[in-house]
């Protein structure tokens, strides 16, 4: 085993995958707040655009998200997100976090959704009725009490987004199932101990995720 | 009139506080406003009774237009209610509503509850707030229980709270839907007391009740409403004793017979 962590950067990979899973978490979170609000909002084509953004989303595979950005957009149309000088992996790893973020963020939006529909409906009327505006009643008294129902949901939704960051292999970002695959070609005789290091990995990244988000959705219960 | 005329004696205003005209309604294929005219002035208090489902929580809402209404006009203090936005939100702010189920903002403290208001839409610095909101909490009665949580307290308190919360905007008119319908028997009257004393100071309130002893003690004017129509209006009195519609006459020997 010591021999594989010697020979194969291991731990590397697994920061990769961390790198991965945080910056696609807060872009998710980012694009599938937008989308909630967008599809709660009193504006109707704002809702037909966040129900048709969420719904496609939802319904591709994750493999079909990654490669309409990293083969169409990126090789096939040539956009980049940064100068396209810069390293191969350099493309790939960004262009992987837009589509990890893309792809959570229509999860994340029903996530919240699913928050915001705990949210009784009087709590809405009772803050338009004391004035404040959408924004300020979303901001105020809506999303407060809508991410302490989503809580759960979101904790889910990020822990599938750290183990679906394996997919990002397809585009030879150097994450942890990359990793893995090189040593599985070159080592076939450790197999066992391959498998049991990378599961072993995520679940040292999963679990504690899992355990923080059960401990903060018991801690912002709302009493009514 | 002659109440509201003898305690508003310089009611100079020559428009009312509410005016609705002309004002329908419907859910769908249900008409449950038909051609509401309704004039609300400085200071009176009007009470709004009725079978169920006769429109009179849907009347409210119209008011501060968390109902949109489909034709005729309702202007509050001469003002033409707005289209959703911005100035809407500001006439909201002056119109306080009290719901049957209270509402009041289940992740904020007490004190947070009668404050967001002014401190939000009216630009109050928090301390200018926190005053109000505290003396606001005293004169309804549960200034000790500022620091807790609404589901800590009992519903009639709760009741008290939102009564301070709508307060606390300074409000040129008071709406209250069926504020006592959902407490225990013996939590009606603290509410009802808090709401005899604003009545008292002047405050202008449109109240749907069926309590009857509140509608003698502090209404100028009863209002009975039956399928979306404004049937009968009269003095608590002379309504309570002296229906001249046959509908407001069943529905009064409904009611007295419990
Ligand atoms: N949001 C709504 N959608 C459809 N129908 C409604 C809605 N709100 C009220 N109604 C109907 O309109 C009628 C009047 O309701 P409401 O104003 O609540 O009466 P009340 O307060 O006098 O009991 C009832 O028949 C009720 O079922
Ligand atoms: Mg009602």
């Amino acid at each position: 085993m010591a021999e594989l962590f010697a020979s194969y950067d291991i731990l590397g990979a697994f920061w990769v995958t961390i790198l991965i899973t945080f910056w696609s978490a807060v872009g998710a979170m980012v694009l599938g707040t937008i989308a909630a609000i967008m599809r709660v909002s009193p504006v109707r084509p704002l809702q037909i655009a966040a129900s048709a953004y969420i719904e496609g989303v939802r319904n591709s595979p994750l493999t079909l998200v990654v490669f309409f950005f990293f083969f169409a957009l990126y090789q096939l149309m040539g956009m980049t997100l940064v100068a396209p000088s810069a390293r191969s992996s350099t493309h790939a790893f960004l262009w992987g976090v837009v589509a990890m973020a893309v792809y959570h963020s229509a999860f994340v939006a029903e996530a919240l959704q699913s928050g915001i529909n705990t949210v009784p409906t009087g709590q809405a009327e009772a803050a338009r009725a004391i004035g404040l505006d959408f924004t300020q009643s979303l901001r105020e008294v809506i999303l407060p009490q809508a991410l302490r129902g989503a809580v759960s949901p979101l904790g889910s939704t990020m822990i599938a987004l750290t183990k679906n960051t394996t997919v990002l292999a397809t585009i030879g970002v150097a994450e942890a199932s990359d990793v893995m695959r090189t040593m599985i070609e070159f080592r076939p005789d450790l197999l066992y101990v391959i498998f049991l290091i990378m599961a072993f990995g995520f679940v040292v990244l999963t679990l504690p995720m899992g355990m923080a988000f059960t401990a903060l959705s018991k801690r912002l219960v709302v009493r009514r | 009139m002659t109440a509201m005329a003898s305690r508003n004696p310089s009611a100079a205003t020559d428009h009312p506080v509410v005016a609705m005209a002309k004002v329908n309604k419907h859910f769908g294929a249900l008409h449950v406003l038909k051609d509401i005219n309704l004039s609300i002035s400085k200071g009176e208090v009007v009470v709004v009774i009725g079978p169920s489902g006769s429109g009179k929580s849907t009347l409210c809402r119209t008011i501060n237009r968390l109902e949109a209404i489909d034709s005729g006009e309702i202007r509050v203090d001469a003002q033409l209610l707005p289209e959703e936005g911005k100035e809407l939100a500001n006439l909201r702010a002056d119109v306080g509503m009290v719901f049957q189920s209270f509402n009041l903002f289940a992740h904020k403290t007490i004190l947070q509850n009668v404050t967001l208001g002014p401190i939000k839409v009216r630009k109050l610095p928090k301390s200018e707030a926190d005053y109000l909101g505290r003396d606001l909490l005293r004169r309804v009665g549960i200034e000790d229980q500022s620091d807790k949580f609404p589901a800590q307290l009992s519903g009639g308190q709760q009741q008290r709270v939102a009564i301070a919360r709508a307060l606390a905007m300074k409000p040129k008119v008071m709406l209250f839907d069926e504020p006592t319908s959902a407490l225990d028997p013996e939590m009606v009257n603290e509410v009802l007391d808090v709401m005899v004393d604003l009545a008292k100071q002047g405050m202008t309130m449109v109240v749907v009740t069926h309590e009857m002893g509140f509608a003698r003690k502090a209404a100028d004017r009863v209002v009975f409403m039956s399928d979306g129509q404004i049937v009968e209006e009269n003095t608590p009195d002379e309504f309570f004793t002296n229906p001249q519609s046959q509908r407001a006459k069943d529905f009064l020997s409904k009611i007295l017979q419990h």
